[in-house]
């Protein structure tokens, strides 16, 4: 099963809306709540991270068996030195975001340690696709 | 520690989410920055925030806490409280800073995450 969600830039009052309707779905499929609580973090990390960094994205989930791939493909600016964003604690969060509670860069290490399986494909001047994966299975 | 003895001892008032009051709060987690509180996969957690908007009620959604206090006397808005109510979170506000309200459950016995 595939579920899309758009999530749009700048745009903060919709915030978390698009995770929101993906947690609805996936307690309805009676997966564990902890795991729900994993993949909702790192999720919901990813779409702020979109809305505050990016030109706008969409968030694709393909719910199987075993496993959920959740990807997150903004249409850009990318990330010009990946190493530095996956650094905890390093952000270029403006002082909008931050007010709101968010940008004090701990979205990507935070997505990072929430999933089972995390790529992330990014340029400068091009767009960032985040794809992660966890396992449904236990034990795995 | 239960929520109604949290707000009574930090004469909080609760605004929303009435079916929490008996709710058993394991541990507090005090903090303004949102970020920090999606690094918590605990369960039964008080969060102490003074951040009243609704980025606070969204990141207590994901991260399955049931119970927000506000501090700073930050009253919640009717946007807030909606959303509360509608994803069945707790929502109550107290006049006390962070710190005298951190400090005032913990002498209480409610536990820190770390």
């Amino acid at each position: 099963m595939r579920q899309e969600y758009l999530v749009p830039a700048q745009d903060f009052s919709v915030a978390g809306v698009a995770s929101s309707n993906l947690k609805r779905l996936l307690k309805q499929l009676n997966i564990n709540p902890f795991t729900i609580k994993r993949i909702m973090v790192a999720v919901f990390e990813a779409e702020v991270n979109v809305i505050a960094h990016s030109f706008g994205g969409r968030i694709v989930c393909d719910l199987e068996e075993e496993e959920i791939t959740i990807q997150v493909i903004d249409t850009g600016p990318g990330i010009p030195n990946l190493d530095l964003a996956m650094t905890e604690g390093w952000s270029t969060a403006s002082e909008q975001v931050r007010e709101l509670g968010y940008g004090a860069g701990m979205g990507l290490p935070n997505i990072k340690k929430n999933c089972d399986h995390l790529t992330i494909q990014t340029k400068a001047g091009e767009h960032t696709h985040i794809t992660m994966r966890f396992c449904l299975k236990e034990g795995e | 520690m239960k929520l109604k003895d949290i707000l009574a001892c930090v004469d909080g008032v609760l605004v929303c989410g009435e079916s929490h009051l008996e709710d058993e709060v394991k541990r507090g987690f005090a903090s303004d920055l949102m970020s920090d509180v999606l690094t918590i996969l605990e369960d039964d957690i008080l969060l102490i925030t003074g951040l009243s908007n609704n980025q606070a009620i969204r990141t207590a959604e994901m991260s399955d806490i049931s119970n927000i206090l506000l501090v700073r006397n930050k009253k919640p808005s009717q946007t807030m409280i909606d959303m509360a109510n509608e994803l069945n979170i707790a929502l109550a506000y107290t006049s006390y800073s962070l710190f005298k309200t951190s400090g005032l459950l913990f002498a209480q016995g409610l536990k820190p995450v770390y």
